[in-house]
């Protein structure tokens, strides 16, 4: 099911949150919304949920208006960043809650619990309370509920975002396959933009209030609207003016290019990265060990450096030339 | 050891001393003063209506207390602080000064409003409603005061996941808030319990103090106490207090649970 979102406007207090804010979210999609803390997303999601209530604007979930419709009337399923389980029920009795409220006959509860269950591999935990499970198997339990009233929309606010790092990968890869399983309608709130390049179909990025840019990920990180979806979105440097990313610059020996000595240079895993003196700027590069090792980088040596390509906001539409070398290192940024 | 020495003579001096008197003052016959106040029909009527308005006054503050909790927590309004800070004044209010209070606005001869409910047959001083007014003031805080932290801590994290999932107010209510706040309540409903039943000053007042009609069990023990009835007094001094340490002892049962 579709979700738009039309000039929708909240603010609490003096703060604006949600600033003329229009998304369109295409059935059966996933996709994120990212952006800094305090940006709006939560709001946004909490607005599409019927958590809150805009200022303005409306939202239509599968093309019908529900602005104004209760949350318990939306259909959608929301999982919340600290699990919000119902501290007092066995993990059967929390699943089982969206359709013992809809007072479905007992044996389709029971069937329909056990077959979510078996889906985020809690069947053996059926019985224990909340409290008695780690934090990735409450967070998978919430989206068993979630999921348990079969919802139009699937809503997470930061899922992850409270669960360490190694547990938040899995989970993270999980939910991919459990979308490509369960196939509904899905957004959901991040901060982390790995999370979101990684998982989404489509990227939502949100900054104070207001939409920065839309696309699939691949489209944002090589052509970002703005300066601040470039920067989000991954790391940058300055070469001259232009703004680009570390693993978009060619270090020669030839002399072509802005000519600069390296300062420092630390080696992260198999990638390098090389502090640059351009004139007083620093810019930071960033190659694999055996492009470092074939240059024979030190510091103290004379380089020069060529932007392979210009993520200049002034120019949308600059394609990024990937070689193997410059591809290599870019994994390197978001697989450390 | 020296101040686990002052604090167990502080104490011992102060309550357990008096309270023990009071049980060796009760039993110096064995347990004669017991049935023969129990077969005193002043003191068995004092102690059944003593008995009625704790009760009535308790779920009066339980249900008003509840929902003044959720108010407080979960709603934002003008004039919200006010009444917070209303809501602990009977802590800080002399019960007497209750006492008065309500005879000054329901009193039958010069009250504000008192004539005119009396004209239509609802007599509120010197009689039952009165009197549980005026317990249910001085109990008003207590529930209040053990649900409004427990709200605050759970969030509305939950409330809000069961409405998502298709529950209404009440459901939520019934479902999610109730279970997760309900040692509070009863913490709450057993300390309004035994301040209910050991309330004196407002309800002196408030009652008139007629025998046999108006007369709960704390007006019993300063009557008889007066009329040199020390061995009823004592007795049915005996029966509070010990409803009183029975209340304490099923809250420290109550209390560890709370963090489970």
């Amino acid at each position: 099911m579709s979700i738009q979102v039309r000039a929708v406007r909240k603010r609490f207090g003096a703060f604006t949150a949600l600033d003329d804010v229009s998304v369109d979210v295409p059935t059966g999609g996933l996709t994120a919304l990212l952006g800094p803390s305090g940006g709006g997303k939560s709001t946004l999601l909490r607005v599409i949920a019927g958590l809150e209530t805009p200022d303005g604007g409306e939202v239509l979930i599968d093309g019908l208006p529900a602005t104004h419709l209760p949350v318990r009337e939306r259909d959608v399923g929301f999982v919340f960043q600290h699990y919000a389980a119902f501290k007092h029920l066995t993990v059967y009795r929390n699943v089982a809650f969206g359709l013992e409220i809809r007072r479905r006959p007992a044996g389709e509860i029971r069937d329909r619990v056990g077959e979510l269950l078996r889906l985020v591999r809690l069947e053996q935990f059926a019985d224990r309370l909340p409290a008695q499970l780690s934090g990735g198997q409450r967070q998978r339990m919430a989206l068993a509920r979630a999921l348990a009233v079969e919802p139009r929309v699937l809503l997470l606010d930061e899922p992850f975002g409270a669960l360490d790092a190694q547990v938040r990968k899995e989970l993270r890869e999980w939910l991919r396959r459990l979308h490509d399983e369960v196939r509904v309608t899905t957004v959901f709130v991040t901060h982390d933009q790995e999370e979101a390049l990684e998982v989404a179909d489509e990227i939502v990025v949100v900054n104070q209030g207001r939409v920065e840019q839309t696309g699939p990920p691949d489209e944002l990180y090589d052509r970002p609207a703005t300066e601040f979806v470039m920067r989000f979105l991954g790391p940058t440097t300055r070469l001259g003016d232009a703004l680009v990313r570390p693993h978009d610059i060619d270090v020669r020996l030839d002399g072509v290019g802005v000519p600069g000595r390296v300062d420092r240079l630390s080696r992260v895993g198999f990638e390098v990265r090389a502090h640059v003196d351009c004139d007083g700027q620093q810019v930071m590069v960033t190659l694999d060990r055996t492009r470092a090792a074939a240059l024979d980088l030190a510091p103290g040596r004379a380089v020069s450096l060529v932007a392979t390509s210009i993520g200049d906001p002034a120019r949308p539409g600059t394609t990024r030339p990937i070689s193997a070398g410059t591809g290599a290192s870019g994994a390197a940024e978001f697989h450390p | 050891m020296v101040k686990r020495v002052i604090v167990v003579v502080y104490l011992g001096l102060l309550v357990l001393w008096p309270v023990g008197l009071v049980v060796a003052n009760s039993f110096a016959d064995g347990a004669d003063a017991l049935v023969a106040a129990l077969s005193d029909p002043v003191v068995v009527n004092a102690l059944w209506l003593t008995v009625q308005v704790a009760v009535v006054s308790v779920v009066i503050n339980t249900v008003f207390g509840i929902g003044v909790s959720l108010l407080l927590v979960r709603h934002r309004f003008p004039g919200r602080w006010l009444l917070s800070v209303l809501i602990d004044l009977p802590l800080s209010v002399s019960p007497v000064v209750v006492g008065l209070a309500i005879v000054l606005v329901y009193g039958g001869v010069d009250g504000w409003f008192g004539p005119t409910l009396e004209a239509g047959g609802l007599q509120v001083v010197f009689a039952a409603p009165g009197m549980v007014m005026a317990t249910v003031f001085v109990a008003l805080p207590l529930v209040i005061r053990e649900v409004v932290p427990v709200l605050r801590e759970i969030g509305d994290e939950q409330e809000q996941a069961a409405r998502t999932l298709g529950a209404t107010g009440w459901q939520v209510f019934a479902r999610i808030t109730l279970p997760a706040i309900r040692w509070a309540v009863v913490y709450g409903v057993v300390l309004s319990l035994a301040r209910s039943l050991g309330e004196f000053g407002a309800v002196k007042i408030v009652s008139g103090n007629l025998i046999n009609r108006t007369q709960t069990a704390t007006l019993v023990v300063e009557q008889k106490y007066q009329d040199f009835e020390q061995t009823t007094a004592y007795a049915t001094a005996f029966l509070l207090a010990f409803a009183a340490v029975l209340c304490l002892v099923v809250v420290s049962v109550i209390r560890p649970k709370e963090g489970s």
